[in-house]
């Protein structure tokens, strides 16, 4: 029964020295070991800032569809790869408003549809005060059931506003500000141009996340659809929201089948729109998202096996230093495993301070990172999983590099060992 | 106090050692047989070359023998694989090394209680037992001292606790007094006859007559050979009808 307890105790009790005489091993030569686990340091930084950020990026997008909606379909113009469109220009690749007429009744699996116009950016004025290069939009009532962005103050657009083309807008709380409008600003007056509209409510800001605007501020206001054409001649697209999720598919395929023949598009011609999906967007993103973990792991692949052989140059050095010790260890009993253990562990230790460090500058990265406002990462975290399988790869470099070391001086005869300089 | 028993420690037959130097085969023992009781106190001396160091390694079980039984406390070692023979060292033998041998960045206590680590049992009053042995060679006052903040003579007491710390059958001392000067020498020297006093069996390894001369046994090799084994006083009665003869001649 004794020897059944024999070995995982003698086992602990030597992991434990081990753990104790590596520590002690690193302590005592600290600049030697920082800079020898640089490799694995930087790696394992690298690492985890670049899977930090990904996750924020992830997060951030998360958002933005719990916004426009999980089920939510985007129908734009979009030139054809080939055949006689692929050189039009916007003009002649343009939706008319005409060409949804009906839409719903032709794609059941479609709960809404909202066409959507744009006018390019104007100038909003308020008395003295005057904004540059708002986003003017024209939108159907429908809107609001596609885009969860609710109405703060005030009321949402009715059907009547859209089909009397009424001069009224939603604006949203930070343009409001910039106006230096009343806070209830419901029934207060703004021009687009020249054109004068009605503010009758305060719609919620889309979280930001215009990557190539860099941060500078963006507002939008919202007209009815059918007010638009007082503006100028608008740019049409639409969004629509499908029934629920497992239809996306059958109304995307409705929708571009109505479309077809709405723009008289003969059959084995090209599409000259687009319809997409959030669904579609959030899957070519995964995509990309795994292409980058896959080239940042390469990176750090590398960078992990510099480290890993630093560990093992620093190990060789240390086991010819300390081959008296070696020797006297041996003289005093110890077996060519429990040598061989004590350098595995110290070298395994090493990696994981490295690790530890690592994962420090990492969190540090991510910091930094998500503290720069133009680039919108404030989402950006390390997973635990990543520092999981961060520390799993110094462990198994220490192991891997290490083992040569802990071999030869397992090896080492401890009459040579004791005689050596 | 205890007297010398009968009982065998050592046993050597016909112990040979042949190292190969490319092709040429050396003998740096030639066939020695030995016995040496508990609590005997033996030197062996000899001029190098003599295979007084090899035959320390072989009783040490830090090298194998080429042919021939080697048994310690009635086990035979001859045949033991890496593993067992580094337990004998750690259950069985104590070193004391010329050049101390002590871990540079560890306390006197972590040198002294560092046998245990390997050791079956007794890891869990390792303190203790260190505590112990220091107290015994008298460092108790030196305990948290590290190699760097002792005195040659203080470091090899610090070596001798450690090779007592498992409570060897034999303690086997390699030129102990080699680094040291002449005082802290016969310091050690009587330490070493009060171990002898307690109990001890102890083998010196030396070259210097006056440090032999505190064993009760000398042992003299020549060419991987027993030259001469008798007590002390016999073996120094020879020796200086020796030198007196040497003298003769010489006049």
């Amino acid at each position: 029964m004794k020897a059944v307890f024999a070995f995982p105790l003698v086992f602990f009790r030597l992991f434990y020295q081990s753990v104790y005489l590596a520590l002690t091993q690193i302590w005592a030569n600290k600049t030697r070991s920082v800079l020898t686990t640089l490799g694995i340091v930087i790696g394992v930084a690298s690492v985890t800032a670049v899977i930090a950020a990904l996750t924020g990026l992830k997060a951030k997008i998360l958002t933005q569809v719990e916004t426009l909606g999980t089920n939510t379909i985007f129908i734009g113009p979009r030139a054809p790869d080939r055949g006689p469109m692929s050189h039009a220009n916007w003009w002649q690749l343009r939706f008319r408003p005409e060409q949804f007429d009906d839409v719903l009744d032709h794609c059941p699996s479609l709960a809404v549809l909202s066409r959507i116009g744009g006018v390019g950016r104007r100038t909003v004025r308020c008395g003295e005060q005057s904004v540059d290069n708002v986003e003017i939009q024209g939108i159907e009532p429908a809107f609001h059931q596609i885009e969860h962005r609710p109405v703060i103050l005030g009321r949402i657009f009715s059907p009547i506003d859209d089909e009397q083309s009424r001069q009224v807008c939603l604006i949203e709380p930070k343009l409001r500000d910039k106006l230096r409008m009343h806070h209830d600003c419901v029934g207060e007056t703004l021009r687009i141009g020249s054109t004068a509209f009605v503010v009758v409510g305060v719609i919620e800001a889309r979280p930001q996340m215009n990557f190539g605007d860099s941060g500078r501020e963006r507002y939008e206001v919202f007209i009815p659809f059918k007010t638009l054409k007082k503006l100028g001649e608008p740019f049409t697209w639409a969004m629509a929201s499908g029934r629920s999720a497992e239809t996306l598919e059958d109304a995307q395929a409705e929708l571009k089948f109505f479309l077809r023949r709405t723009r008289n598009i003969r059959p084995g011609q090209p599409d000259t729109f687009d319809v997409q999906s959030l669904q579609n967007a959030l899957a070519t993103f995964n995509k990309i998202a795994v292409i980058v973990t896959m080239v940042a792991g390469g990176i750090v692949g590398i960078s992990l096996l510099v480290g890993g052989v630093g560990i093992m140059n620093i190990m060789l050095v240390s086991v010819s230093e300390r081959t008296r010790e070696i020797g006297l260890r041996k003289a005093v009993g110890a077996r060519r495993s429990a040598i061989l253990t004590q350098f595995m562990i110290e070298s395994v230790t090493l990696c994981f301070f490295g690790g530890l460090v690592g994962i420090g500058l990492g969190q540090l990265l991510t910091m930094a990172i998500a503290n720069i406002p133009q680039v919108k990462l404030d989402l950006a975290h390390i997973p635990l999983w990543a520092i999981g399988i961060s520390f799993g790869f110094a462990g198994i470099v220490g192991i891997c590099f290490g083992m040569v070391p802990a071999i030869k001086a397992a090896r080492l005869d401890p009459i040579e060992a004791l005689r050596h300089e | 106090m205890r007297t010398q028993s009968d009982k065998i420690v050592i046993r050597l037959e016909g112990i040979t050692r042949v190292y190969k130097v490319g092709v040429e085969r050396i003998h740096a023992l030639d066939g020695v047989d030995l016995e040496l009781r508990e609590n005997e106190y033996v030197a062996i001396m000899g001029p190098s070359g003599s295979g007084k160091s090899t035959l320390m390694n072989v009783l040490g079980c830090l090298d194998r023998v080429s042919s021939g039984r080697y048994e310690l406390d009635g086990q035979n070692t001859t045949g033991m694989g890496d593993a067992a023979l580094a337990r004998v060292r750690n259950e069985r033998i104590g070193f004391v090394f010329q050049s101390f041998e002590l871990l540079s960045r560890s306390s006197a206590l972590r040198n002294v209680e560092m046998p245990l680590i390997y050791s079956r049992n007794g890891w869990w009053s390792r303190r203790k037992r260190a505590l112990q042995m220091l107290e015994r060679v008298g460092l108790g006052d030196r305990v948290k001292h590290r190699p760097n903040q002792l005195s040659g003579g203080e470091k090899q007491r610090v070596a001798i606790a450690r090779a007592l710390i498992c409570n060897p059958s034999i303690l086997l001392a390699d030129e102990p007094t080699g680094n040291l000067d002449s005082k802290t020498s016969e310091d050690i020297l009587t330490l070493f006859d009060q171990l002898h006093a307690e109990g001890q069996t102890i083998i010196l390894v030396t070259h210097e007559e006056s440090v032999a001369r505190h064993a009760k046994r000398i042992i003299r090799m020549k060419d991987g050979r027993i030259n001469s084994d008798l007590s002390t006083e016999e073996d120094q009665t020879r020796r200086g009808s020796l030198v007196a003869e040497l003298g003769k001649v010489t006049k």
